[in-house]
C-alpha cells in the first residue's frame, strides 16, 4: 500500500468536506437567527451547495492520473462518482430552494440539516469501494429521510409514512447487509476490488450457489432502495404521505445514488469476466435485473393510470423509470456496456431535473390551494399560464418526448439494451413508455382544457419559485436539445475510465 | 473447535427468525425487534467469517462494530417516529395506521 499523502487524498472527500461545513452553518444560523429571518435559510443551504458542487467541478475534476483508490480503499475516486455526486448535490439545492414557502418546514433549520447529511451519505456511496463504506453510506443516505418523511410529526400522514418507510428500509437495509456480510465471508476481503481480485484466483474455491444466494439478497435490498418493482410496496404510501419536498428529494437522491452504487458494485465485484466453476455470474445478475425491469415497467405504468392523488401518480411513475434505467443495467454485461454506464448516469441526471419540477409545480400548487388531487389541476393554465407550462415540461419530459431531456435518457437506454443484444427488452421499454403517455397526457389535458370553478382565482408563483422552476425547465430543454452532445461526452468518459479499470 | 458451519447455521437461523418477525409480526416496536435480529445475525457471521476466513486482518471486526453503530442509530430513530405515530392515533399496529391507501 502506498504511504497516506494528504493533500492527494483530499480531493477524493472534497463534496463530502463542502457538506459537512454547509450542514455545520446551517445549524449555527438556525440558532443565531431569529425566527423573522430563518426562512433565508434555505437560500444559504442552496448557494452552499451550488458552490460546493461548482468547486468540485472547476478544481477536482479526477483525471486519468487522480483516479484511484483513496483513504485506504474506502473510496473511488473517479468521473462516475462526480457524475452522480453532482447531480445528488444539485438536487439537494434544488430541493432547498422548493422548501423555502412550504410551512412547517421552511423556517426549521434542522430540516435543512437532516436534507444535508442525507446528501452527504449519498456522495459517500457513488464513491464507494468498501463493503463498509457501502454500508455505512447507505444508511446515511436513509436514516435522515426517514427522519424527512416524518418531519411533520403531529400530521397523521406525515408520521404514517416515516413509519413506513422506516420499517420497509430498515429491512431492505438488513437484507442487503447479510448479502454483504456472506460475501465478506466467501473471499474474506472487505474491499470491493480486492474481492474482485480474489475471486479470480484459485484460491477462491466456493460453490456457485452460496455466492448466487449472496447477489441475491444484494440485489433484493437494491431493489428497496430504488423502488423497483415487486419490492416496491412502500413507494405510493410513502410519496403520498411525506411533506412534498421530501418526496421530490427522496425520488431522486437516494435513487441516483443507489444506481451508482449499484454500477459499481456489480461491476467491479462481478465483473463479465468472472466464472465460478464454468458459470458465468454475471448473466445471473443481468438476467434479474432484465427481470426487475420488466416487472417494474408493467406494476408502475399500469397502476400509475388508475392513480387520482398527482403524489401517488408520480410515485408509480417513479417506479416506472426505475425499471427503465435497470434496462441500462441489465445491458451492462453486453458489447453496450459503455453506452450503458453513460446512459444510466445521464438518465439519473436529467430524471433529476425532471422530477424536481414535477414535484416543484406540486408544491407551487398546493401552498396556493392546499390541494393535491388530479382534477384539482383542472383549468391550471388560466389560474397560472407558467406553473401549467413548467409541469408539462416535466411530464413531457417523464414520457420521454422531445425536445425535453426525457426523451435522450430513454434513448440512450434502449440503445445500450439493442447493442448488448436485449432488443426485445428495449422494445418492451418503448411500449411501456406508450402506456406512460397516456397518463402524463391525462394531466396536460385536465390542466388546458378541463374547467374549474376557481378559474378566476390566479395563482401566484413567488419570485423564488418563479427562477427555480424556470431555470429547471430550461435545463431540462437545454439537456433535450443542445447540452446533449457535451454532457453525454463527459459520462462517457466516465464509463470509459471506470471499464479501464476492471 | 467449533466448526464454522455451526455458527453460519446459527447465523441463517437467526436471520430466518427476524424475516418472520417482520412478515408476520403487527406491532411496529416487535417488527423493529425483528429487524435488529436480522442485524444480529448479521454480526454472528461476520465475527465468524473474520475469525475463521481472515483473522490476520480486523476488517470484520471493525465491519461488525459499524453495524451495532449503525442499529442503535436505526433504532433511536424508528422508535421516535413509532412515539410521534403513537401520539396521533394511540396505536402502534401497523394495520391501523392506514391513512394511505390507494
Amino acid at each position: 500500500m502506498e504511504p497516506f499523502d494528504l493533500l492527494q487524498s483530499l480531493p477524493a472527500i472534497a463534496p463530502i468536506i463542502g457538506l459537512t461545513i454547509t450542514a455545520i452553518v446551517v445549524l449555527a444560523l438556525d440558532l443565531a437567527l431569529p425566527e423573522s429571518q430563518r426562512r433565508n435559510i434555505a437560500l444559504v443551504t442552496a448557494a452552499s451547495l451550488f458552490a460546493t458542487a461548482a468547486i468540485m467541478l472547476a478544481f477536482w475534476m479526477p483525471n486519468a492520473d487522480t483516479e484511484g483508490l483513496y483513504w485506504g480503499g474506502m473510496i473511488r475516486y473517479d468521473i462516475l462518482t462526480w457524475v452522480f455526486s453532482v447531480t445528488v448535490i444539485i438536487g439537494a439545492a434544488i430541493t432547498a430552494l422548493l422548501t423555502i414557502d412550504v410551512v412547517g418546514l421552511n423556517r426549521r433549520g434542522e430540516f435543512y440539516l437532516v436534507l444535508v447529511v442525507s446528501t452527504l451519505g449519498a456522495c459517500l456511496i457513488t464513491g464507494a469501494a468498501d463493503l463498509i463504506m457501502v454500508f455505512l453510506g447507505l444508511e446515511t443516505v436513509t436514516i435522515p429521510l426517514y427522519v424527512l418523511a416524518a418531519f411533520r410529526r403531529d400530521d397523521k400522514r406525515s408520521s404514517e409514512s416515516g413509519m413506513k418507510y422506516f420499517l420497509f428500509g430498515s429491512f431492505a437495509s438488513a437484507i442487503l447487509l447479510y448479502g454483504l456480510s456472506l460475501m465478506y465471508g466467501f473471499t474474506g476481503h472487505t474491499n470491493l476490488y480486492a474481492i474482485a481480485e480474489y475471486m479470480q484466483t484459485d484460491a477462491f474455491q466456493v460453490n456457485l450457489i452460496p455466492v448466487l444466494i449472496a447477489i441475491a439478497l444484494i440485489v433484493v435490498g437494491f431493489a428497496f432502495k430504488i423502488s423497483a418493482a415487486p419490492f416496491h410496496f412502500w413507494t405510493p404510501d410513502v410519496y403520498e404521505g411525506a411533506p412534498t419536498p421530501v418526496t421530490a428529494f427522496l425520488s431522486v437522491a437516494s435513487k441516483a445514488a443507489s444506481f451508482a452504487l449499484l454500477i459499481r458494485f456489480a461491476l467491479t465485484a462481478f465483473p463479465p469476466s468472472l466464472a465460478i466453476n464454468g458459470a458465468e455470474v454475471q448473466l445471473f445478475w443481468t438476467n434479474l435485473a432484465a427481470a426487475l425491469a420488466v416487472i417494474s415497467l408493467i406494476i408502475g405504468n399500469i397502476l400509475a393510470l388508475a392513480q387520482k392523488n398527482i403524489k401517488r401518480l408520480l410515485a408509480y411513475s417513479s417506479i416506472a423509470q426505475a425499471g427503465y434505467t435497470l434496462i441500462g443495467v441489465a445491458s451492462l454485461a453486453g458489447d453496450g456496456r459503455e453506452t450503458a454506464v453513460a446512459g444510466i448516469a445521464y438518465y439519473m441526471l436529467m430524471y433529476t431535473f425532471t422530477n424536481l419540477l414535477a414535484f416543484g409545480a406540486v408544491i407551487v400548487f398546493s401552498n396556493a390551494t392546499g390541494k393535491e388531487d388530479i382534477k384539482d389541476f383542472a383549468g391550471l393554465s388560466h389560474r397560472s399560464p407558467w406553473l401549467a407550462l413548467g409541469m408539462t415540461i416535466g411530464l413531457l419530459s417523464l414520457a420521454g418526448v422531445p425536445p425535453a431531456a426525457g426523451f435522450f435518457g430513454k434513448y440512450f437506454l434502449f440503445q445500450a439494451a439493442v447493442q448488448s443484444g436485449l432488443t426485445w427488452l428495449a422494445l418492451f421499454g418503448i411500449l411501456m413508455s406508450i402506456v406512460a403517455l397516456y397518463y402524463y397526457l391525462v394531466i396536460i389535458k385536465v390542466m388546458y382544457v378541463d374547467k374549474s370553478e376557481d378559474a378566476d382565482k390566479p395563482i401566484t408563483i413567488s419570485p423564488v419559485y418563479g427562477w427555480t422552476l424556470g431555470v429547471v425547465s430550461l435545463a431540462i430543454v437545454l439537456l433535450g436539445s443542445f447540452a446533449v452532445q457535451p454532457v453525454f461526452n463527459w459520462v462517457l468518459q466516465g464509463a470509459q475510465m471506470l471499464f479501464a479499470n476492471l | 473447535m467449533v466448526p464454522l458451519w455451526m455458527y453460519l447455521v446459527v447465523s441463517a437461523a437467526v436471520f430466518c427468525i427476524g424475516v418472520y418477525g417482520v412478515l408476520a409480526r403487527r406491532n411496529a416496536v416487535a417488527i423493529l425487534m425483528s429487524v435488529e435480529l436480522m442485524l444480529n445475525a448479521v454480526n454472528i457471521n461476520l465475527l465468524a467469517f473474520w475469525r475463521y476466513v481472515a483473522p490476520q486482518n480486523m476488517a470484520g471486526q471493525a465491519f461488525a462494530a459499524f453495524v451495532f453503530v449503525v442499529a442503535a442509530a436505526e433504532a433511536a430513530v424508528g422508535l421516535a417516529i413509532v412515539i410521534a405515530v403513537y401520539r396521533n392515533r394511540r396505536s402502534v399496529i401497523v394495520e391501523d395506521v392506514n391513512l394511505l391507501r390507494g
